[in-house]
């Protein structure tokens, strides 16, 4: 009898040799005349674990991890293809605590099905959203996901419901959708790993979007280093289109729907709505004066929706289950659930979806099992680059929206970046002002030359002298310059890490090197 | 006319090149090659551009798309493409000029025969990818944007692979490799050296 067994496809797992393990499995199983069917899924998110091998035994995936190409021939003759003892053997996969633990909503499909197959995705609940979509008009589908609570999870927190309205609000004769898949941020693959992982909630997603304001055409931009997403992508666009999920009558509803996929050149100033559309037109992607907003004068200057890859790939499910489902996930004004990333010096780094409200604690301790050195974790940044660095003190924090900005940081797009003790935080600052230099699109001063002066303030801070005080305060007011005078977040957020650093741990600051 | 804006902007980049390179203080290589010379633009390349430029020219917001393709078909947007493309989208040659120079994934020189990005966002960083970055560039004699002398790495700087659960990471041509030592960069670089 033919074991199914699954593995990895997602690029992190490829990274630490799944293909290897795939190429050696396959040779070792011919040679002892035991039939396998190799079913390429996407990650669990459990990446210290990968390459992760599972085989399915009486209807269970039984996990065995990590699986280097060397292990293979042992763990063959150990019998684990009918689910046998083996030193790397992890057991049932769902029933592990890191995975037990999760409230998987937008990633619910991840890891478990082949994420080109159209009929798994259809017989694990795809495209029931659309579909309830289409037997609603426009605006009950906006008022549902206003409904939901849903905010924007690229890092703004910008209600989307609130968002689609005033793109169907408009009267034009173009509309767009765009999906913002520029997911530049250091911590996060949240957005590589549903595009790769189930490409098609994506699409689906963007197609309820489409149907709801009445815009026909949805692009994907998508970054420079993302090669294994656009392949994902190009060929599940391939296939709904085929069958029928995308194009100029969508399920017979009448309605129109293409999507494409645009790849970015490297500018993570993309991430950055107004630049981002800047560069899909063709131009260099330099930030845009706001108003007007791209919902009423977006791409190519008509009405757009531009949303995050986790905004939109949670439609679907919200469609389905209905927005009470959803919100019914979070606290405060923070509904539904967050994909949160493990990033960094972490013991068991990876992908966590959670309802808002878990704490940082919770997150870094019990899902990711301290730091990868075993030394203390001494800061996590959280959002990305522009994000604050947070001391051990405030780990009790809860996941959410208004509690972060409450401790001067930021929840972003769900990127979490652990340091342990070694770390030296002046150093991170001045890499902070590094970044934004090499990174500012060069509109404004703040940024451009702002970036390039703290650079070499943080020099001159840590190398000491009668003028560090000085230099200091110089650096504050800097930070105050960027802060309030830069057109986008870039130049403005970038203060966020060198004050928070300078104010967290302000020892490291005073120390010459 | 064109020639002359071309060397004075081949001026400037070497000008440019030679200055940060001594601010890093590199040591050597990079300054006594001769990799900023115009390079040959056959007719060949000639054709390419051209074909491209007129399979892009209908698709809304065509350029970066076609500067893509070229880069892929070429391995880098030689300068001689710039008047080319700009006539075939209606553009000026400084519009197309300033995408060119404005996206860090577009190169304006040929690359060594395999480019290596290095992650140095934060995540990597808190794994140690110092190290890695560090004996990067000395074991290859390069620096960033410089091309081993064996023509084989053309290293560059990435920010974010998203691979951050398993960094340092490295990226060579389109494959992603994750925990990346300084041993297993070396590894790495000798099985792609034996690559063809």
């Amino acid at each position: 009898m033919t074991v199914r067994v699954f593995i990895s496809r997602d690029a992190a797992a490829q990274a630490l040799g799944a293909d290897e393990t795939v190429a050696a499995l396959q040779s070792a199983a011919q040679a002892k005349g035991q039939a396998i069917q190799i079913v390429r899924v996407g990650s669990r998110g459990m990446v210290w674990l990968e390459p992760l091998v599972e085989v399915e035994v009486a209807g269970e995936r039984i996990g065995y991890g990590p699986v280097e190409a060397t292990a293979v021939p042992g763990l063959l003759d150990a019998g684990m293809l009918s689910g046998a003892s083996h030193a790397l053997r992890l057991g049932n996969v769902d029933q592990l605590p890191f995975m037990a633990k999760q409230e998987r909503l937008t990633f619910a499909r991840v890891g478990i099905i082949d994420p080109l197959d159209l009929d798994q995705y259809l017989q694990h609940g795809g495209y029931e959203g659309l579909k309830r979509a289409l037997s609603m008009s426009g605006a009950q589908v906006v008022q549902e996901v206003t409904d939901s609570g849903l905010r924007g999870r690229g890092g703004a927190a910008f209600p989307t419901g609130i968002k689609w309205k005033t793109v169907l609000d408009q009267q034009a004769d173009q509309k767009y959708v765009v999906c913002n898949a520029d997911e530049g941020d250091s911590g996060t693959f949240s957005d590589r790993m549903l595009m790769e992982g189930d490409p098609l909630t994506l699409v689906e997603g963007m197609t309820i979007a489409g149907i709801a304001v009445g815009a026909t055409q949805g692009f994907i931009y998508l970054r420079a280093e993302y090669p294994h997403a656009e392949a994902a992508l190009r060929a599940a666009i391939a296939t709904a289109r085929a069958r029928g999920y995308l194009g100029r009558d969508v399920l017979g509803s009448g309605k129109a729907f293409e999507l494409d996929v645009r790849m970015g050149a490297g500018a993570y100033v993309c991430g950055e709505e107004t630049s981002l559309l800047e560069s899909l037109e063709g131009k260099r992607a330099e930030v845009r004066f706001r108003p007007p907003l791209p919902a009423i004068k977006g791409l190519f200057q008509k009405p757009t929706i531009i949303n995050n890859v986790i905004s939109l790939a949670s439609l679907p499910i919200i469609l389905q289950k209905g927005a009470t489902f959803y919100k019914d996930y979070g606290m405060g004004r923070s509904r539904g659930t967050l994909p949160i990333q493990l990033a960094g010096n972490i013991k068991h780094g990876g992908l966590v979806e959670k309802a808002f409200g878990v704490t940082l604690r919770e997150l870094l301790y019990d899902f990711g099992g301290g730091s990868a050195s075993g030394r203390p974790i001494r800061t996590v940044q959280v959002g990305g680059p522009l994000g604050a660095y947070i001391p051990e003190k405030d780990f009790d924090t809860p996941l959410d929206y208004e509690a972060f900005t409450a401790i001067g940081a930021l929840v972003g797009h769900g990127g979490i970046v652990a340091f342990d003790d070694t770390v030296d935080m002046a150093r991170m600052a001045r890499y902070a002002m590094e970044f934004c230099a090499v990174e500012s699109c060069g509109r404004c001063t703040p940024c451009r030359v702002g970036s390039t002066r703290g650079v070499e303030v943080m020099d001159r801070i840590m190398q000491g002298g009668a003028e560090r005080p000085a230099n200091i305060k110089l650096l504050e007011d800097l930070c105050d310059t960027m802060q309030y005078g830069s057109l986008c977040g870039l130049g403005g957020m970038t203060p966020f890490p060198v004050m928070s650093a300078l104010k967290h741990f302000p020892e490291d600051f005073s120390r010459n090197r | 006319m064109w020639a002359a804006d071309t060397f004075r902007y081949e001026s400037r980049v070497i000008f440019l090149r030679m200055q940060a390179a001594q601010r890093m203080q590199l040591l050597h290589g990079a300054l006594t090659e001769d990799r900023y010379s115009m390079s040959v633009f056959d007719e060949t390349q000639a054709q390419a551009v051209d074909a491209l430029s007129a399979r892009f020219a209908g698709i809304p917001g065509p350029l970066l798309p076609l500067l893509r393709a070229v880069q892929d078909e070429l391995g880098f947007i030689p300068s001689e493409a710039i008047p080319r493309i700009a006539e075939a989208l209606n553009l000026s040659r400084a519009e197309v000029y300033g995408v060119v120079s404005f996206y860090h994934y577009f190169r304006q020189h040929a690359p060594g025969r395999h480019v290596v990005q290095l992650c140095r966002a934060e995540a990597c960083q808190a794994m140690n990818s110092e190290s890695t970055e560090a004996h990067a560039k000395n074991s290859l004699g390069i620096d960033y944007h410089g091309t081993s002398a064996d023509g084989q790495f053309t290293l560059e700087a990435a920010y974010c692979l998203g691979n951050c659960a398993a960094g340092p990471s490295v990226m060579i041509d389109n494959k992603l490799y994750g925990r990346v030592t300084p041993e297993r960069l070396d590894q790495i670089l000798a099985d792609w050296r034996t690559r063809q």
